[in-house]
């Protein structure tokens, strides 16, 4: 496995791509995938027992289910980098004819993709069937998750929130970003969710927080607590809090990264303050 | 012409019912779903043999499409059971991303179908579910016409990899195809042979079909009944093979002729070989409370309406 330099490395070039993908079609999610950059590759290549190649039914290893489908930049450069696809895929991201999807999908076949996403609140579910279907098979893998905060505006969450407990679903680790933003604001000030920790802890799931959701060693601290919670009977619900856009200087702190690209000029100071590490696509 | 007759009537769901009880013993893959329906999707025997392999998710459709989509990931092959209205309106988007798009191997049978649900009303009577379905892309829509049928088209589906949508209904309907019959996607069945019409139904019409081609022929008119349980993809080599004999058809369906197997008929007959058609099906209206007899009558899906629009048909020739 890798130490916390690499993971560290690794990091920035990711933000490197997510940054030049979106910039390329002048569309895309920066915001959130910076945000998501350093639970993504710390997930990937540290923290999920997963096999070489890729099958759908990834039977006898551990899974990873993007709900939250627009921080697709950051999903694929991790991919890539997992060597699920070739790196220079990349490129095609958001073209016509490419298996990068907007958002990510199996129907271009995309390997390390196993649910399109996009239409928000649909993962939860998904990961909860891929879980049963875990404990059906004997296989004792786990399945991880990863849900916007605003999107847990989405009904369908609370289904299955409330599902995942009453069933057992033990072997599920959910992931909230909790960046407090989403397209029009701070979710506070579009609809306040009031203690989202509170929420899953009333509907019967172990919740952890990792304060610190941009430092690869308190996310490997949190998730390695988070495994140790699997299989007692419960859920396990993970709240990441992230800064949006994180690594960027003007992307930070600010809704207004959400879906927008990047110009010519942010481009360049953007990726000056992510110098190339294991090189570009 | 050959005729149809029956000694026993029951309803569709209790096919579907039998054919999963049947799934159970036979495919160790299939589980099954259920948003707290299960009485009336008859899923008893299948949990009552099976309960590892049965999920109650309580009233809450959404999750149940997302669970059934996830499962399908470890090589499970979800059935979820619910009413039609519930299995595709209330979680078309569900169905859209997590299942059609993502071409998840889930198979939604969806009970209760049409204004034959009765007393319930308009809430639960949708008419619209056929359109709906046929609509994605890659999602096979099948509305078998009785109880062995339903049961044989449960069993098949399961060997079909792939989203299907398996449509049956409540009240108790003359059983009158065989027991054990073999079911083939996407295969039309000529019932009858006829040369002046030919009737195309689905579902619980194809009775109604059978009954009217009777009362035509003593008036002298032959009809040829062909029962299309698959709407999707539709067998357009029957269809075409029949009208190029007599010349006109009738479709006939528990929808609204707004998306429904008429319309796809339609383009089949636009596409290859014009032909005066005639759609016996709702217009684009909400059902109401009452029987299933009494809302069949009043919106004109029984076989007076199909005998009666045959005569039209004919005289567009």
């Amino acid at each position: 496995m890798s130490n916390t330099q690499q993971l560290i490395d690794l990091t920035i070039q990711v933000r490197r791509d997510i940054l030049r993908m979106v910039h390329k079609v002048n569309s895309g999610h920066p915001g959130g995938s910076l945000g998501c950059t350093e639970f993504l590759v710390a997930l990937y290549n540290e923290i999920m027992d997963r096999k070489n190649g890729f099958e759908m039914d990834g039977i006898g290893e551990d899974l990873f289910f993007l709900s939250n489908g627009h921080i697709s930049p950051v999903f694929y450069s991790v991919l890539a980098r997992a060597g699920y696809f070739p790196i220079d895929e990349l490129n095609t991201f958001r073209l016509l004819n490419s298996r990068l999807q907007g958002h990510p999908t199996t129907h271009e076949g995309l390997p390390g993709v196993r649910i399109a996403s996009g239409s928000l609140g649909q993962g939860m579910s998904v990961a909860i069937g891929a879980a049963q279907t875990k404990k059906l098979n004997n296989d004792s893998h786990i399945v991880y998750s990863l849900h916007g905060d605003g999107e847990l505006q989405e009904g369908q969450n609370w289904e299955a929130i409330m599902y995942a407990s009453a069933k057992k679903v033990d072997n599920l680790i959910a992931t909230v970003d909790l960046n407090g933003k989403q397209i029009d604001g701070a979710t506070d000030d579009v609809l306040p969710m009031g203690s989202i920790k509170a929420k899953f802890e009333a509907f019967g799931w172990i919740v952890l927080e990792i304060e610190d959701g941009n430092n690869i060693d308190a996310i490997l601290k949190g998730m390695a607590e988070a495994k140790l919670e699997t299989g007692q009977g419960k859920p396990v619900c993970v709240l990441l809090t992230t800064m949006m856009g994180n690594g960027v200087d003007f992307m930070m702190h600010t809704h207004a990264w959400h879906g927008k690209a990047p110009n010519d000029d942010q481009l360049a100071s953007a990726l000056n303050q992510n110098p190339e590490t294991l090189g570009d696509y | 012409m050959k005729t149809y007759t029956y000694t026993e009537k029951k309803d569709t769901r209790s096919g579907f019912g039998a054919g999963l009880a049947e799934l159970g013993r036979t495919n160790p893959n299939v589980v099954t779903l259920c948003a707290d329906l299960v009485g009336s999707l008859k899923m008893d025997q299948f949990i009552k043999e099976n309960p590892e392999r049965f999920f109650q998710v309580g009233i809450a459709e959404a999750n149940m499409m997302g669970i059934a989509a996830g499962m399908t990931i470890g090589g499970k092959i979800p059935f979820t059971g619910t009413f039609a209205n519930f299995s595709t309106g209330r979680v078309y988007d569900q169905i859209r991303q997590s299942i059609a798009y993502s071409g998840k191997n889930v198979k939604i049978c969806a009970s209760h179908a049409g204004l034959t649900l009765g007393e319930d009303g308009a809430t639960h009577q949708i008419l619209e579910d056929i359109g709906l379905m046929k609509m994605l892309p890659g999602m096979v829509v099948i509305n078998p016409c009785d109880y062995n049928q339903t049961k044989a088209a449960t069993i098949a589906i399961a060997e079909y990899n792939g989203p299907v949508y398996l449509r049956f209904g409540r009240p108790s309907v003359p059983i009158f195809t065989p027991a054990n019959q073999k079911f083939e996607i996407g295969k039309a069945i000529k019932l009858t042979e006829g040369k002046d019409v030919t009737i195309v139904a689905t579902g619980h019409l194809v009775w109604e079909a059978l009954e009217a081609s009777k009362v035509l022929l003593k008036k002298g008119i032959s009809a040829e009944v062909i029962n299309i349980h698959t709407i999707k993809p539709l067998d357009q080599d029957a269809i075409l093979e029949s009208v190029s004999k007599t010349g006109c058809i009738v479709t006939a369906e528990e929808h609204n002729y707004f998306g429904g197997l008429g319309e796809s008929v339609a383009r089949v007959l636009a596409l290859n070989k014009p032909t005066p058609q005639e759609f016996v099906a709702t217009n684009d209206t909400f059902g109401e409370s009452g029987t299933p007899a009494q809302l069949m009558e009043k919106y004109g899906l029984d076989s007076a309406a199909i005998i009666k629009k045959a005569k039209s048909v004919i005289a567009r020739k």
